[in-house]
C-alpha cells in the first residue's frame, strides 16, 4: 500500500537509528575503572569521575558538537580559528576556481583529441601517465615552483580534475556516430557549425560524466591538500581538530565533507540529465 | 647612503664614487666610516645630518654657513637649541617600521610560546606591529612558506636556519636565527605498553618519531641512543612525524615512542596512551630547541620592522621566563586559534608540576624555560651533529656559519634595551650527557664519537 520511496525512506531511518544505537553501546565505558587514583594525579590526568574523557565519542557527543558548529557557522577569530561555514566556503571557493580552470582546458583539448585520431594516439601515453598521480604527490612540487600555498592548492585541484574530463570528452567526441557526421557533410555544414550543433550535443552526456567524476576528485583533493598546507578550509578544520584530538569534531568535519560532496555531485547530475537524449 | 654622509664636511664633491653605489666619493667614505662606528655614534650622526639638512636644505648655503662658523661651532650651536641626544635616543628606539602588517608562522607546540603569546598578550602591539600568527601544518611547510615570503618570519627549529642557509633540504638561502624561543621543554615519551623499558639499551628495534630531520630532537635522540650503544640508523627506525600528529600515531601503535615538545608528551600522558620516560634536560640542561627565524633579505630590506619584531619577541620571551607568569600564559595560548589544547595540559608543561603517566607527580619548574640568547656555540654544536650524522658532507667552517646564522650580537643589543642582562660573550661551553663540548674544537668533537657516519 505504501510507495517504494516511503518504504525505502523508513528503512533508511531505521538503519541510521540502529547504527547510532550500536555506536553508543560500543563507546559506553564499562563500570570498573581499576584502582582508585590519587585525586591530585587524577586532576592532572583530567580524569573526573569515571573513565578518561578523550575516548571515542558517542553519537550524542557528535550531535552536540555538530549543533555547536552549526549554531554559529561564520564566526572569525583570526587566521587560525574560523567557523565551519567559513571553512567550507574557502574550500568550495578553491574547488570552484581549480575546477573551472580544468573545464576551460580539458573540454577544448578533449574536443581536439577526439576529432583527430592522430592526436589521440600521440597524447594518450602522457595522459595515462599523468592521470593516476596522487594529488598529494603534486603538492611539494607545486609549493616549490608556484611559491604560494593557496595557488598551489588550486593548481593541485586543476591538475587532478583535468584528466577524467579530458579523457571523457575525447571519448565522447570520438564516439559520435559516423552517420550523423556523414549527414552533416552531405549538407555541407561548416566545421564550426558541425562542432557546435552536431558533435557537442551528441558528446555532451559523456562530457558531463567526465565532469561529474572530476568534481568528485576535486573535492577529495581539496580536503587532503588543506590538511597538508593548513591555513583555511574544511581540510584544515579536520587537521586542527585532530591536533586537538577532538574526534567528535573530526567526525563533524567528515560528515560535512560528505554532504557537500553529495551536493556537488547532485548539481552535476542535474545538468547531465538535461543534456541526455534518447536515441 | 646619503643619511650617513657627514653634513659638517667641506670636502664633498658632487661626482660619483668609485664603487658607484654612492652619490659622491664623500658619501662612499662616509658609508665606510659609518660601518665602523658604534650604533650610538651612527644614530647621532644620522640625526645631526637630518637636522642640518632640514635647517639648510640648500647645499651651497649650508656650506657657506659651515665655512663661516666652522664645523665644531656649528655642531655645538645645533646642540644648544636642539636636544640632539634625546632625538638620537628616540631614533634608536623607534625607527619607524617599514611595514607593520606582518605574518609570522608557528607550529602549535609550547616551544612557540613567546611567538604565540605575544599576540593575545599584546607584545606585538606594544612595539607598534600588527602581527598575524598563523598556525602551520608541519616544519617543511613552515620552511617553504617562509622562503616563499608568505611569512615574514617564523617559528623554526633551531637547526633549521643553519640547514636552510647551507642548502640542506632546500636551496641555500641566507637565513638567521634571531633569537632562541625556548630551552629544554622536550620529553622522551614511550607508549604505555613499554612501561618496563626504562633502560634505553632495551629500545633496540623500536620505531621512534622525531619532528624533523634538522631538529634538536633528531640530534638529542640520536645522541642518547648512540651513547647507549644503539646505532640510530640501523638498530631503530627514526620517523619524521609532525608533533601534533604524534599522539594519534602513538595511540595507533604506529610508533613506539617519540622525542617531542612537552605539550605533545603531556597530551600522550593525559590521554593515557604514553608515559614520560625522561626530560631532555636530563641530557643537557639548558639546551636550545626552537628559534625565531627570518631570511637575511627581510632583515636587510626592513631593518626597523625586524628590530621591532625582535624586540617584541625578546620582550615576550623575558616575560615567559618568569615562573609567576606561566599560569596566565597557559590560559592565553590554549584556545583553538593558538595551541588548541586543554589548559590543564599546558599548565603542567609551563608550570612544571606534571603527571608522568606512571602514577607519579613530578615537579620541575625548569622543565621548559625561555632564554632568547642565540649562543654561537649552540650553532656550532648543531653543526657538529649535522656533520656526525652525515647531513653535511665535506668540510665545514663551523665558526663562520655559526656567526652568520645565529645573531647573538643583535639579540644582546635588544636584550640590553629591554632591561635584560645579555651574556658578555657569544659563545659558551656546556656538556651533553656529562661530556664537555669545547666550541673551539668542533672537528675533534665530531671525531671523538664511537658511532658516527662520517
Amino acid at each position: 500500500m505504501k510507495s517504494l520511496g516511503a518504504r525505502a525512506g523508513l528503512l533508511s531511518v531505521l538503519l541510521f537509528l540502529a547504527f547510532c544505537a550500536l555506536w553508543q553501546i560500543a563507546v559506553t565505558p564499562g563500570a570498573s575503572t581499576g584502582p582508585a587514583l590519587d585525586p591530585e594525579y587524577a586532576k592532572l590526568m583530567g580524569i573526573t569521575t569515571a573513565g578518561s574523557q578523550s575516548a571515542m565519542p558517542g553519537p550524542l557527543d557528535v550531535a552536540g558538537k555538530l549543533w555547536d558548529n552549526l549554531k554559529r557557522p561564520f564566526y572569525d577569530n583570526g587566521p587560525n580559528d574560523k567557523g565551519l561555514g567559513l571553512q567550507l566556503l574557502y574550500s568550495i571557493g578553491r574547488v570552484f576556481i581549480g575546477y573551472a580552470l580544468a573545464v576551460l582546458v580539458a573540454v577544448p583539448i578533449g574536443f581536439l583529441i577526439g576529432m583527430s585520431p592522430l592526436a589521440y594516439r600521440a597524447l594518450d601515453p602522457f595522459i595515462q601517465v599523468l592521470k593516476p598521480i596522487s594529488p598529494l604527490a603534486w603538492m611539494p612540487l607545486a609549493l616549490y615552483t608556484i611559491k604560494d600555498s593557496s595557488l598551489s592548492a588550486i593548481f593541485v585541484i586543476f591538475i587532478c580534475s583535468v584528466w577524467p574530463m579530458l579523457i571523457n570528452t575525447a571519448f565522447g567526441v570520438g564516439a559520435v556516430r559516423k552517420e550523423w557526421l556523414n549527414v552533416a557533410r552531405t549538407l555541407e555544414v561548416g566545421p564550426w557549425r558541425r562542432a557546435f550543433t552536431v558533435i557537442l550535443p551528441a558528446a555532451a552526456p559523456t562530457i558531463l560524466t567526465g565532469m561529474r567524476i572530476s568534481i568528485g576528485i576535486a573535492w577529495l583533493v581539496i580536503v587532503a591538500a588543506e590538511m597538508l598546507v593548513g591555513g583555511t578550509g574544511i581540510g584544515y578544520f579536520v587537521w586542527n581538530e585532530w591536533n586537538n584530538l577532538s574526534i567528535a569534531n573530526v567526525i563533524v568535519g567528515i560528515l560535512l565533507i560528505g554532504v557537500v560532496g553529495m551536493v556537488l555531485d547532485l548539481i552535476l547530475a542535474r545538468f547531465q540529465k538535461r543534456v541526455t537524449f534518447p536515441e | 647612503m646619503s643619511m650617513f654622509s657627514n653634513p659638517f664636511s667641506l670636502k664633498s664633491t658632487l661626482r660619483r664614487c668609485l664603487c658607484g653605489r654612492h652619490a659622491s666619493a664623500e658619501e662612499h667614505a662616509a658609508a665606510e666610516r659609518a660601518a665602523k662606528l658604534s650604533d650610538e655614534e651612527r644614530y647621532k650622526e644620522v640625526v645631526a645630518s637630518g637636522l642640518m639638512r632640514a635647517l639648510f636644505p640648500n647645499d651651497l648655503k649650508r656650506r657657506a654657513f659651515l665655512k663661516a662658523v666652522g664645523t665644531s661651532t656649528a655642531a655645538a650651536a645645533l646642540a644648544t637649541f636642539f636636544p640632539l641626544d634625546m632625538a638620537t635616543e628616540a631614533f634608536a628606539q623607534t625607527g619607524k617600521p617599514e611595514k607593520t602588517d606582518l605574518k609570522v608562522g608557528f607550529i602549535p607546540i609550547t616551544c612557540a610560546t613567546p611567538i604565540i603569546m605575544a599576540h593575545p598578550m599584546g607584545f606585538y602591539k606594544k612595539h607598534g606591529l600588527n602581527v598575524e600568527v598563523v598556525k602551520t601544518a608541519g616544519w617543511a611547510v613552515v620552511r617553504d612558506k617562509t622562503i616563499n615570503k608568505e611569512y615574514d618570519a617564523a617559528h623554526m627549529l633551531a637547526p633549521m636556519p643553519l640547514a636552510i642557509s647551507q642548502g640542506l633540504g632546500s636551496n641555500p638561502i641566507p637565513f638567521v636565527a634571531a633569537a632562541i624561543e625556548n630551552i629544554n621543554g622536550q620529553s622522551f615519551t614511550l607508549g604505555i605498553k613499554h612501561k618496563d623499558k626504562m633502560d634505553v639499551k632495551s629500545w633496540k628495534g623500536m620505531k621512534l618519531a622525531i619532528p624533523y630531520d634538522f631538529s634538536m630532537h633528531n640530534y638529542l635522540l640520536r645522541y642518547l641512543l648512540a651513547e647507549n650503544g644503539i646505532d640510530p640508523d640501523t638498530d631503530v627506525q627514526l620517523r619524521v612525524v609532525p608533533p601534533p600528529e604524534m599522539v594519534a600515531n602513538l595511540r595507533a601503535e604506529n610508533i613506539d615512542g617519540f622525542l617531542a615538545p612537552d605539550n605533545v608528551a603531556q597530551r600522550a600522558v593525559f590521554d593515557g596512551v604514553g608515559f614520560i620516560h625522561s626530560l631532555s634536560k636530563t641530557m643537557w640542561d639548558g639546551h636550545p630547541c626552537c628559534s625565531f627565524a627570518a631570511s637575511r633579505e627581510f632583515i636587510s630590506t626592513m631593518p626597523n620592522t625586524y628590530a621591532a619584531l625582535l624586540r617584541a619577541i625578546v620582550d615576550a620571551t623575558g616575560y615567559a621566563s618568569k615562573a609567576e607568569n606561566r599560569k596566565a600564559i597557559a590560559e592565553a595560548i590554549a584556545p583553538a586559534a593558538y595551541l588548541n589544547a586543554p589548559p590543564i595540559v599546558l599548565e603542567q608543561v609551563l608550570v612544571g608540576k606534571y603527571a608522568d603517566g606512571l602514577g607519579n607527580i613530578k615537579d620541575d619548574p625548569k622543565r621548559v624555560d625561555f632564554d632568547p640568547f642565540p649562543w654561537d656555540s649552540f650553532a656550532v654544536w648543531m653543526l657538529t651533529q649535522m656533520k656526525r650524522w652525515g647531513q653535511i658532507k665535506g668540510d665545514v667552517d663551523y665558526t663562520k656559519v655559526a656567526n652568520e646564522v645565529f645573531l647573538a650580537t643583535d639579540a644582546a643589543k635588544v636584550m640590553k634595551e629591554m632591561g635584560l642582562t645579555p651574556p658578555a660573550t657569544t659563545s659558551k661551553s656546556f656538556s651533553v650527557m656529562g661530556k664537555v663540548f669545547d666550541p673551539g674544537k668542533p672537528a675533534e668533537y665530531v671525531a671523538s664519537f664511537a658511532i658516527k657516519r662520517s
